[in-house]
């Protein structure tokens, strides 16, 4: 080492670490709010249903939550790093720092607020989870069928290489490549898949479930008042993945009983060519085998 | 070496005939071609038997094996074993005094197997990062094909699968291989041999993804998801070979590592006198080991699927993409950490450097690294929280999720009071820590939606999740990676870079990174699923605007390939043994650090933090005391 370095003063009298949490305190309670009132409710998937409400109170609740975070550790490096750098006057010579080496209030305190987050964005995910089933695909027998999805309508959704068909088993197995949905109902999504794995995305809806070959996945939606929506397949499928989309309705009931005859009516003629309706549809492996 | 031991230097074409590269090339392109019409040899009367239809997995596999063998083999790598087969004694060191041609042959010094894997991993990390900039130059527009749909796939796959394959070696290959035996004041790793093979097979493995152009490509992007992958082209098989020798290659460095640091200590090198950067490395070492043969056997039973007509992942015959999934995430989640740890390591071992200060909390620093380790074997379902596997057992993976974000606090927690009080240098080492600071920051609290299952509903395969892991994996590994060699090149090779140079290098890429990543989360909360070629023309705005912030990130990465081979070939400005007035043992040598790295195994007598404590970590010898050991 060419210099030797010397330490510096131990203190220099003024209390850093009480500024550092005063300026994080208010700049919280200045931001948080904001966020929570202004960003929190804008973040999709939006309103379309119970289930993308959900999401976005998630959403709100969390982006509150981090909003601390973030303003912690941009008042402690902005601070930090401003007042403790080594000035352009002092710079050739080296000067360490003074050894701090642990303290254990400070660890604690951390362990303890980090954990207290943790445990507390853990249970109030899992209840968002199992109140409604938030969206998501739950497999072929979910244990928290909430009571209002037992008969509930059911629409099947097919997904192969590349595009997306639905049936409406209560509909006399009706099958069509348009998504229609009732308004203001609860609706039970039945996912499955023909040859590899998709999945269903109904964007604005805020449901997913990822189409298995062989595979019921179940998801529950209870639709809001009329709109359309974007589906598109959200897991790679192979050559065409990108193309694999279309766009769904949310109807009035009137209206959806008008598209339901229509579509009815070219389905009777057709329907003997397909296979009769099952919650899956595993090809035949020795017809698969090439 | 004295110079009397130098002979006069045989002429250049003698030189290039013997076990090396160029060699291991020719032998490598034999042993592909042995092996393509071996295999077609066997395959061509039973043609039925393996029930292909237009093509030959058979013949893949086999070219590329007898390409990987011949190519070991004309490096060397079977001279030792014959000879021991044939009675000579065993012998520990190759090729370690033989100038520059070392750096082309199987070499057992450490030190040339770091610069090895600094400049091969960086050739096939700029080859990752081209076909990025591909990638964004075909979403500039909503729906418009700039290239044919299949190699667009493959595009976005090798790029996936190049960057996680090469990079997951990243800081471990080049730094801890130069790095470890010289802070635990070994002379050499356990397994020097064991060192070069990892090395060497890491590059024939790059060398096999790049070729799937050659074969159709494949379609499944680097998660290689079956059944997709089972009806893929034969440049599928690329991608297998490509992970498995990539998973044999991480199983063996991370197994030296391990050896290296349990076993070759020097004196005085306790458990928390060890320098937090081994910390680093042994906590991914142990993950590498135990995570990397997951992979090579899920990729195995792939590979029968293809070749043998096995329907281990085949639904319709008895198979299950949810093992697949299920084996793929087993590995693929301690692989994001074994990508994120080293990054940790690196930023606390550089931290007190620049802060002239003791790292704080080092107890608590390595629980955190440990914490991370243990943990992540249990969250690798989140991968699958919509896929419909075992949706009762959600709400105990989002536990898991949210709870390793506790010991990933840890390492915050003890950088952000490292730098408290100190006496901080904003040099370019210390720049790119603080960005790491950053982007993890970013990272992390991202991954608070992603792990809480209602909100991962909506970004689970998005542009979300995409931002996501590049804030985590470029953010954090990808700025701790040039945190490394600013800090260590200068060390490892004996020359200063340009620091105006490395300073735009900084400044570019921090800007254009977070330019680049931070829409994509609204882009992934508005609906643009991730490897899809089109998206909604609303968000044209969006990736235009990322696309070209990408473009601007290669020139970024550019300017640093510039200055590296500027500095290093033609300035050669000769760098001061310790320019940093580290502490660390390693800036104690000379530089370039002399091949037995020490003339005396030193004794170690602290940490190498002794910042403002008026120690170093070596004890200091008495005159006339005897020799260490050899």
């Amino acid at each position: 080492m060419t210099t030797a370095p010397t330490t510096a003063e131990s203190g220099d009298g003024i209390n850093h670490g009480r500024r550092v949490i005063v300026a994080w305190l208010v700049l919280s309670a200045i931001a948080t709010p904001l966020v929570a009132i202004f960003v929190g409710p804008e973040i999709p998937p939006g309103n379309g249903t119970l289930q993308g409400q959900g999401q976005v109170f998630d959403n709100q609740v969390m982006t509150a939550l981090i909003t601390p975070i973030f303003a912690l550790l941009v008042v402690f490096f902005a601070y930090g790093l401003y007042q403790f750098r080594v000035r352009r006057s002092e710079a050739g010579t080296i000067v360490d720092g003074p050894p701090l080496r642990h303290d254990p209030r400070v660890q604690i305190a951390w362990m303890a607020i980090s954990t207290t987050i943790v445990l507390f964005l853990a249970g109030f995910g899992t209840y968002e989870l199992l109140k409604d089933g938030a969206g998501g695909g739950q497999g072929p027998n979910p244990i928290a069928v909430p009571a209002a999805y037992k008969n509930a309508f059911q629409v099947q959704v097919i997904g192969q290489q590349w595009q997306f068909t639905y049936r409406y088993p209560s509909l006399g197995d009706l099958e069509s490549n348009q998504l229609v949905l009732p308004a203001n109902s609860n609706v039970t999504f039945h996912v499955t898949s023909l040859d590899v794995v998709h999945s269903f995305w109904a964007v604005e809806l805020g449901l997913k479930a990822d189409a298995n070959p062989g595979v019921d996945n179940v998801v529950y939606a209870q639709t809001k008042g009329p709109m359309t929506f974007h589906v598109r397949c959200a897991e790679l499928c192979g050559l065409w993945h990108g193309y694999m989309y279309n766009n769904g309705r949310v109807v009035p009931p009137a209206q959806f009983r008008t598209w339901a005859a229509s579509q009815q009516k070219i389905w009777s003629s057709i329907k003997k060519y397909a296979p009769p309706y099952s919650h899956t549809y595993l090809p035949d492996p020795q017809e698969r085998a090439g | 070496m004295t110079e009397a031991a130098v002979a006069p230097a045989p002429p250049l074409w003698r030189r290039l005939i013997g076990f090396n590269l160029l060699t291991g090339l020719v032998l490598g392109v034999v042993g592909w071609y042995a092996g393509w019409f071996g295999a077609h040899a066997i395959v061509g009367p039973s043609i039925d038997y393996f029930g292909d239809i237009d093509y030959n997995e058979l013949s893949v596999f086999m070219a590329y094996i007898g390409g990987v063998v011949g190519f070991l083999a004309g490096l060397g790598f079977f001279n030792y074993p014959f000879a021991r087969l044939r009675g000579y004694p065993p012998s520990l060191r190759e090729k370690e005094e033989g100038g520059f041609g070392r750096y082309f042959t199987l070499c057992t010094d450490h030190k040339v197997v770091g610069i090895q894997y600094l400049w091969g991993i960086g050739l096939f990390f700029f080859v990752g990062g081209l076909n990025a900039m591909l990638i964004r130059t075909e979403l500039l527009r909503p729906d418009h094909q700039v290239f044919p749909a299949g190699t667009y796939l493959t595009i976005v796959g090798v790029h996936g699968t190049m960057m996680m394959g090469m990079m997951t070696s990243g800081i471990l290959g080049p730094f801890a291989n130069y790095l470890v035996p010289i802070m635990i004041g070994a002379r050499r790793m356990a397994f020097p041999r064991i060192e070069a093979f990892t090395f060497w097979l890491l590059m024939a493995a790059g060398v096999i993804l790049q070729t799937t152009v050659f074969f159709g490509g494949f379609p499944t992007g680097w998660t290689g998801y079956a059944p997709l992958s089972n009806e893929g082209n034969p440049g599928m098989d690329c991608y297998i070979l490509f992970f498995a020798l990539v998973g044999i290659s991480m199983t063996l460095l991370g197994l030296n590592m391990v050896a290296t640091i349990l076993t070759m200590r020097a004196p005085g090198l306790t458990w928390t006198r060890l320098p937090i950067f081994v910390w680093g490395v042994l906590s991914t070492a142990v993950l590498m080991v135990l995570a990397a043969p997951v992979l090579v056997a899920t990729l195995s039973m792939e590979a029968l699927d293809r070749t043998a007509q096995t329907t281990f992942f085949v639904p319709g015959g008895g198979g299950s993409n949810y093992l697949y999934e299920n084996l793929f995430w087993i590995f693929g989640h301690p692989e994001v950490y074994i990508l994120a740890l080293p990054g940790f390591g690196i930023v606390l071992e550089l931290l007190p450097v620049f802060a002239r200060k003791p790292l704080w909390g080092y107890r608590l620093a390595v629980a955190g690294l440990l914490g991370v380790s243990l943990l992540s074997w249990f969250v690798w379902q989140h991968h699958l929280f919509v896929s419909g596997m075992n949706g009762d057992l959600r709400p105990f993976y989002m536990l898991s999720t949210e709870l390793i974000s506790i010991p990933t606090g840890f390492t915050f927690l003890c950088g952000m009071m490292t730098l408290w009080r100190g006496r901080i240098t904003f040099t370019v080492p210390l720049l790119f820590c603080l960005a790491w600071f950053f982007n993890f920051l970013l990272g992390g609290l991202s991954g608070v939606f992603l792990s809480d299952t209602p909100s991962d509903v909506t970004t689970h395969g998005s542009f979300f999740s995409m931002a996501h892991f590049h804030y985590t994996i470029m953010g954090g590994l990808v700025f701790a990676f040039f945190a490394g060699i600013y800090y260590w090149v200068p060390k490892m090779t004996g020359y200063e870079l340009h620091n105006g140079l490395a300073k735009i290098h900084f400044w570019t890429m921090f800007l254009f990174f977070n330019s680049t990543f931070a829409p994509l989360f609204a882009v992934g909360f508005l609906g643009q699923p991730r490897r899809a070629v089109t998206y909604p023309s609303g968000l044209q705005f969006l990736n235009d605007w990322v696309s070209v912030s990408a473009f601007a990130l290669g020139i970024s990465m550019l300017i640093f390939l510039f200055n590296l081979i500027w500095s290093l070939a033609f300035v050669r400005r000769p760098a001061l043994a310790n320019p940093w007035n580290s502490l660390s043992i390693e800036f104690q040598l000379p530089s370039p650090v002399p091949v037995h790295n020490f003339d005396r195994i030193p004794v170690f007598s602290g940490d190498p933090y002794g910042y403002g404590e008026g120690r170093g970590p070596i004890a200091p010898v008495p005159a006339g005391a005897p020799a260490g050991r050899d």
